[in-house]
């Protein structure tokens, strides 16, 4: 069973129906022992960061998520969340992966909305992909690169488009509505 | 002079196409000039083989939008939400952060606001923050008259004598994440889309701003990514009826140099 991690951040509800397409049961729960027996854990997340954090730390959310051992994707805000400390709101985030999440400079348009690029692709939610191919993106901030960046991506800047460290994974992008591309990464991710 | 090769490797966002589908009833449907409608099928399975052309994202409006057939929208968004892995937004009679609520349980990843945010513009700083600005797509249906650009209203039938750069704007400062504009003087006469207001907004606002109405050659859509700084075109009539297919159109761009999926 896939756990699904419910929160206040939006974007839950597509990432179970882009599970169900691929024919994966999941479950959208905030309850820890199922969250801790879970195969996998997707912790997706459109929002702000500050009001996030508070909401995990307040239910003591965020030191499970730590604690988890089995492979973990963090989605969007989800993957910022996941990082040291976020620009928006001044917020200290989970710490999995030592690194910052900025603002994008506002010499383009922001939000980075719509298809984009994937470079430098390494690591396991990547079998099955190739460098040059476009996902879905759409935030304001970013995480810098970093030696646990898995991905790349270039928009005003070249950032982190995903990470991984053990079993923790993250994108930037939102594989559940990245198309075809997008389908081929979460099924990576549920083979693992 | 062979077909320029297209390099795939171009590190940078890509212009969408959105094929657009109006909603009523249930159905897909198509006016001309914001009037005399026509039936286009079915809007999922619409969607699903647009998605499979190509489409960037899409947009469903409800242009009924009366109180009645709003569950029967719901549950089209349901199923919509079933069957695509593309983004998509829908809109059409939202007042409320409630309505915005019903319809992104649904799986509705995005919701356009009209009338309901000219009458009353707290409603996109109030669907901002509660779910953030990706979420809220303002549309604005816009006619050149003698003093300008100005807002219309209900579907194109109520001017208003709002400046259109000024709602832009507005807009953007309440917390708008997009700009659908859509030209009425263009809409529905397949003659391309109005690259002055589209250039005039898209220089003025610091978010994507989605071209709309006047789409009838692959070569419009040329014209407005090359002369305007707009992030998308939406169409929705030469889609439906295969005039222009997605592919052909996203392979024509990708021989002019645009960046395109």
């Amino acid at each position: 069973m896939i756990a699904i991690i419910k929160y206040n951040a939006g974007n839950i509800k597509s990432v179970q129906n882009a599970l169900s397409r691929l024919g994966v049961e999941s479950m959208v729960t905030d309850n820890k022992s199922d969250i801790l027996n879970a195969d996998k854990v997707i912790f997706p997340g459109v929002g702000e960061a500050g009001s996030a954090m508070t909401y995990l730390q307040d239910r003591g959310m965020d030191i499970l998520i730590k604690s988890i051992t089995r492979p973990f994707l963090g989605i969007c805000l989800g993957q910022q969340l996941m990082c040291s400390h976020s620009e928006e709101g001044d917020t200290n985030c989970l710490n999995i992966f030592n690194v910052n999440v900025r603002k994008f400079p506002s010499t383009d348009i922001v939000p980075h909305m719509g298809w984009n690029t994937l470079y430098d692709l390494k690591g396991d939610i990547f079998t099955k992909s190739e460098n040059n191919e476009d996902v879905y993106f759409v935030h304001s901030y970013y995480a810098e690169l970093c030696e646990n960046t898995s991905a790349t991506c270039t928009y005003i800047l070249p950032f982190s488009a995903a990470l991984q460290k053990d079993n923790f994974f993250a994108t930037q992008f939102h594989p559940e509505k990245s198309a075809d591309v997008g389908d081929k990464i979460l099924k990576s991710f549920m083979e693992l | 002079m062979p077909e320029i090769a297209y390099i795939k490797n171009n590190k940078v966002l890509k212009k969408r196409i959105i094929p657009c589908l109006d909603i009523k009833n249930g159905r897909t449907v198509k006016g001309i000039n914001f009037v005399s409608l026509t039936d286009a099928g079915d809007p999922v399975e619409l969607a699903k083989a647009y998605v499979q052309q190509g489409a960037d994202e899409l947009v469903f409006l409800d242009i009924t939008a009366t109180i009645e057939n709003r569950s029967t929208l719901l549950h089209l968004v349901e199923k919509i939400a079933n069957e695509i892995n593309i983004p998509f937004t829908v809109g059409g009679g939202i007042n409320s952060v409630e309505d915005v609520y019903s319809l992104t349980q649904a799986g509705a990843d995005k919701v356009s606001v009209n009338s309901s945010a000219v009458k009353r513009p707290e409603l996109i700083s109030e669907i901002a923050s509660r779910f953030g600005s990706q979420c809220v797509v303002v549309a604005i249906d816009t006619k050149k008259e003698k003093t300008g650009w100005k807002v219309y209203t209900h579907g194109g039938r109520t001017p208003t004598i709002i400046s259109t750069l000024d709602w832009a704007k507005r807009a953007e400062e309440l917390g708008a994440g997009e700009i659908l504009l859509t030209s009425m003087n263009n809409d529905g006469t397949k003659s391309g889309f109005s690259l002055d207001i589209t250039q005039t907004i898209a220089e003025e606002v610091n978010i994507p701003v989605i071209a709309s109405g006047g789409a009838g050659a692959k070569e419009h859509f040329a014209d407005v990514f090359l002369n305007t700084k707009a992030s998308a075109a939406l169409a929705a009539s030469i889609f439906h009826f295969d005039e222009i297919p997605i592919q052909e159109l996203k392979k024509y761009l990708k021989t002019k140099n645009i960046p395109i999926r």
